[in-house]
């Protein structure tokens, strides 16, 4: 194959997809597409997304139709500069269809999976990348490192990304002991002792977010960076009802309304994410991690934790993105920090900022 | 973690993790351990298709073997479940009811009712049941329609991997009887599981797969067979919703109804035979709570009313297959009145 | 069937533990001739069978069990449920059909049932009894609690393969059972004579490797002695052990049974067999018991079965809001 010929990939946006399907082209064959530019809307049974195009040139065939179930790994479309004749792109794109129609298709790399055994628990972590710097990434109340899928792959271009599940989380220990802020900054930094990372850039979302806070003010030595996706402790706003709502739901459909308050677009909503949350709320140790965790996020209906003492003691570096309409923790909150002035409103964006505009999010650690 | 393993594994793990956890859970049936008294290993067969292997070395005293008398072992279940036992019967096939149904369906499902509310009756009987095996006409039945149909009885119909391991631990903890329905064409079936324990509530279908054209209810192995009518259906542009029960009783009958309200159009895909099975019992639950959303008839895949046969030639016109599930599904949604 | 008191039996029971057996025997048995009474009136509903004649073999084993045994009992199976301490008013109650009855109503005379007793329940099946009691006895062993079960059952289901099965099973797990089989001469219209192609129905024990026991059980001492034996080598690990209680039943084999299939026993068994006139003269004779106390306990347990009649009669019925509860613990 010409090597001026690019593939554009279905991406594996999280451990367990194994399969896309394009919802939409948005961009056309012909185009001229930049490097991070739309190029289709995917569906991965999880939620949608948009692919971006990691490569520069147009747009010269697409492979795959709206519609299909496409692997992981599987090419769905082809980008080359102009000047690549017509007669070495249909070769490629009949390689690619034959490979798409015989199903044999190699799956991507994922990440690289694995645990460490902090203070008895077990984390799991996923890793992406092999940058120099590494960056840690950590979710929010109920999420887990697969709440990353979109901004992981990215920001792995250039880094070592880990993206770990909380104790009380994901494949995590389900135990979170009296699920203090300083118990979960305690696994954060030991995840990076036992993975040997001196340094480490962190990011966190939301309960996440005053995780690495605490992290950085604990061992300010050992964090080069905070990166704060709508970070919890700050300011005086928290859903209160939505955190509650979450913790008590026993089926997906009392758990469905209440996820509406994540995203900006609650067709993001799906059947698949809500079963997906109650498969994990179902597991063992689960509903007393988040009734625990939840005597931490909450004093009364009001926040429980402040994370600005953290930030002025860390002295590190911070970014802030926020989504404007948030309704867990809404964006009024970022007074409540240092230099509101440098916090990154992103539009369209509720609370899983990361998912529903992962550009934005990707952008803030440029 | 979650990681891909079999629907034996997973019922395999569920057991030992039950048994971990709680002292009062223990296994019995026929050749559970296999080998009692024998010359050679005691856990020579851990079960006659392995799904209790390796459990009776690891739970000393708690895996039994038990003689070839179904009414006493499957009783005796029921009576170590009144005393503070939480046990695990095998009942080998769900064909061999026949010789101790008494013990299910007069002692177990009536102990509570009967006893004015002041018994309960922790047990779970795990069963094999359903055709493909070329086991012929008294080890291949669908029988789960007729436990169904006993108040005091719930029964379970795992339909993958997931559902076996969440599906029987919630048997295990359950306070009232529990028919556990294992296909014994999905022991090799695999899946995502996670490796932590978990559970999956009684009387919560699964919506197996988002579809606005027409509504699919499968039951245990069918739901395989409803996904790959689907995959064909969807080509031809018609996308099906295949909801998933998952337990038989209880019914949720609120997923089926919302679904049909949205569809308009079912189709009901049970192995069982077709008078009185799961398929006539939710065509009468639409057909009265959702009439006024139906566009279509429903229609019914089911086997025929015979008994199973052996030959292969006929055993597989006797299960229904993709096939007929799609020409259900089009024939409902073509419908023009 | 000889009279077989043996006086180390005898000596073992102190004077409370005679007179509760008495008491016991006499409860059950004003119990059932009461209910006889009051069912020819037409007030209680269904299918009642009666125990009377039988008090000896229900009160001489389960004078040995306590809360760590679990009994399972018959379609006769008021007197099992009076040995093992089901409360008589709340029994009486049930029989009416009254929200107030053991079962609130739900059970009736054929399922009287009170687990925290121990008692698992009068049983409509013939031989439904005998695979529960492997299970309870299995609990005891898998427990370590020292508890025994006993399988109360007729020469009907002696005949039943799920008896047979137990006596297996119980043998093969080496179970703390006991399996008691009340032969009263006749399943249904049946004679057992006919019906057990056996000398004996313990003779059955035989083929299931574990002893098999006669007893006449119109004396309860004799009862008392076997019974005894059995249980305790049930607890110290020794396996089960089959019991043929022989007798007569006084009653049809339910209220309103003609019994035309018998002639005359029942008379001569209540004349001269009769287990309370049995104990009676025995305890006065020896000198162990006065007949004042004997009056006394008589008239005690009267009171007791006029009080229960009258508040079983004066009890509501459930209602339409208890025709669905209680099917499962959670659904």
């Amino acid at each position: 194959m010409n090597d001026a010929i690019r593939k554009v990939v279905m991406p594996k946006w999280g451990l367990s997809m194994a399969t896309g399907k394009i919802t939409e082209w948005i961009a056309a064959e012909g185009d001229d597409v930049a490097g991070g530019a739309d190029l289709a809307e995917i569906d991965t049974d999880k939620i949608a997304g948009t692919l971006e195009s990691a490569d520069e040139g147009v747009l010269r065939r697409v492979v795959a139709e709206v519609g299909e179930d496409v692997p992981v790994g599987a090419t769905i479309a082809l980008i080359a500069p102009p000047e690549v004749p017509d007669a070495d792109i249909e070769e490629a794109a009949r390689l690619a269809r034959a490979e798409l129609d015989s199903g044999e298709v190699e799956e991507a790399a994922g990440p690289e999976t694995g645990t460490v055994t902090v203070d008895g628990r077990t984390l799991a972590y996923a890793t992406l990348g092999a940058g120099e710097e590494t960056l840690v990434l950590v979710h929010g109340y109920g999420g887990d490192k697969n709440s990353w899928l979109f901004v992981q792959e990215p920001l792995a271009e250039s880094r070592t990304v880990h993206a770990f599940d909380l104790p009380g989380h994901g494949e995590s220990s389900k135990d979170v002991g009296d699920g203090s802020l300083d118990t979960l900054a305690g696994a954060v930094l030991g995840f990076l002792a036992e993975k040997g990372i001196e340094r480490a850039h962190l990011a966190g979302h939301s309960l996440g977010g005053a995780v690495v806070a605490a992290a950085a003010a604990a061992e300010p030595g050992r964090v080069a960076s905070l990166t704060l996706v709508a970070p919890a402790g700050f300011g005086t706003e928290i859903n209160a009802g939505y955190l509650r709502g979450f913790a008590e739901a026993t089926s997906r459909r009392e758990l469905r309304p209440h996820l509406g308050a994540l995203f900006a677009d609650s067709a993001q909503v799906t059947r698949k994410l809500a079963d997906d949350l109650m498969k994990y709320k179902r597991l063992d140790g689960v509903d007393t991690a988040l009734r625990t965790l939840l005597g931490t996020l909450l004093d009364g209906d009001a926040p429980g934790i402040d994370a600005a003492p953290l930030l002025a003691k860390a002295g590190v570096p911070v970014t802030v993105v926020w989504g404007r309409e948030d309704e867990v923790l809404p964006v009024s909150n970022a007074g409540a920090l240092p230099d509101p002035g440098a916090v990154r409103v992103v539009e369209g964006a509720g609370h899983m900022v990361h998912m529903e505009k992962p550009n934005a999010v990707v952008a803030a650690f440029e | 973690m979650a990681r891909t393993i079999s629907y034996r594994e997973a019922i395999n793990e569920a057991l030992a993790q039950e048994m971990e956890r709680d002292g009062s859970v223990i296994v019995m049936g026929e050749d559970n351990a296999g080998g009692a008294g024998g010359s050679g290993a005691e856990d020579a067969w851990g079960g006659v298709l392995g799904v209790t292997k390796g459990l009776y070395h690891r739970f000393p005293g708690r895996v039994l073997d038990t003689p070839i008398s179904e009414s006493a072992f499957v009783g005796a279940a029921i009576g170590a479940a009144t005393r503070g036992m939480r046990p695990v019967a095998e009942l080998m096939f769900i064909d061999f009811m026949g010789v101790c149904f008494d013990q299910i369906f007069n002692q177990a499902a009536k102990f509570r009712y009967m006893f004015g509310g002041k018994a309960q009756t922790p047990v779970v009987i795990r069963t094999m049941y359903g055709a493909g095996l070329r086991a012929a006409a008294q080890h291949s039945q669908a029988l789960y329609p007729i436990f169904t149909h006993i108040p005091g009885l719930k029964v379970a119909v795992p339909s993958s991997p997931y559902e076996a391991k969440g599906l029987l631990i919630q048997s295990i903890r359950d306070n009232d009887p529990v028919i556990f329905c294992e296909h014994k064409a999905l022991y090799d079936a695999t899946g995502d599981v996670p490796e932590d324990s978990y559970t999956i509530p009684f009387g919560e279908a699964n919506v197996v797969r988002d579809g606005d054209d027409v509504t699919v209810v499968a039951i245990g192995r069918m739901v395989s067979v409803a996904e790959e009518a689907a995959k064909a259906l969807s080509s031809s542009g018609i996308e099906v919703e295949i909801v998933d029960p998952r337990t038989t009783s209880p019914l949720d009958t609120e997923t089926i109804l919302e679904s049909v309200e949205n569809t308009g159009r079912l189709v009901v895909v049970d192995e069982a035979s077709p008078r009185c099975n799961l398929a006539t019992d939710i065509s009468a639950l639409v057909a009265r709570e959702a009439f006024g959303s139906l566009r279509a008839p429903v229609e019914m895949v089911t086997a025929p009313h015979t008994p199973v046969p052996f030959s292969d030639a006929l055993e597989d016109l006797y299960i229904p297959d993709a096939q007929r599930v799609a020409n259900a599904v089009k024939s409902v949604a073509e419908w023009k009145r | 069937m000889t009279d077989t008191l043996s006086t180390s039996v005898a000596h073992e029971l102190d004077e409370n533990a005679l007179l509760q057996a008495y008491r016991t025997m006499r409860t059950i048995r004003a119990f059932e001739e009461r209910v006889h009474e009051e069912f020819a009136t037409g007030e209680i509903p269904g299918f009642v069978h009666l125990y009377a004649g039988e008090e000896a073999s229900a009160t001489g084993v389960c004078a040995h069990l306590d809360e760590r045994d679990a009994i399972a009992s018959t379609h006769r199976g008021h007197g099992h449920c009076i040995a093992k301490g089901v409360d008589v008013k709340a029994m009486m109650a049930e029989i009416y059909g009254k929200k107030t009855g053991s079962c609130q109503g739900k059970g009736g005379s054929m399922h009287i049932a009170d687990l925290s007793k121990g008692m698992l329940g009068a049983n409509g099946i013939v031989g439904g009894g005998p695979p529960l009691i492997c299970g309870t006895a299995l609990a005891a062993k898998q427990q370590g609690t020292g508890g025994v079960g006993v399988a109360f059952f007729g020469d009907g289901a002696s005949n039943q393969g799920t008896t047979l099965e137990s006596l297996n099973l119980a043998s093969v797990w080496n179970l703390p059972a006991i399996f008691v089989a009340e032969n009263n001469g006749y399943a249904e219209a049946t004679a057992s004579t006919w019906s057990v192609a056996a000398d004996n129905i313990a003779d059955r024990a035989a083929g299931f490797g574990m002893p098999g026991v006669i007893v006449d059980g119109f004396d309860f001492f004799a009862v008392y002695e076997a019974a005894g034996e059995a249980i305790r080598r049930a607890r110290e690990g020794g396996g089960p052990t089959l019991i043929e209680v022989k007798f007569t039943r006084y009653f049809g084999h339910f209220e309103g049974d003609q019994q035309t299939y018998r002639a005359q026993e029942v008379a001569e068994a209540r004349e001269n067999l009769d287990c309370l006139k049995r104990f009676r003269s025995r305890v006065t004779e020896t000198g162990r018991l006065e007949e004042a106390d004997l009056t006394a306990v008589d008239t005690q347990v009267s009171d007791l079965i006029d009080a229960a009649v009258d508040e079983a009669k004066a009890a509501p019925k459930p209602t339409e809001a208890d025709l669905a509860t209680d099917v499962y613990v959670s659904y």
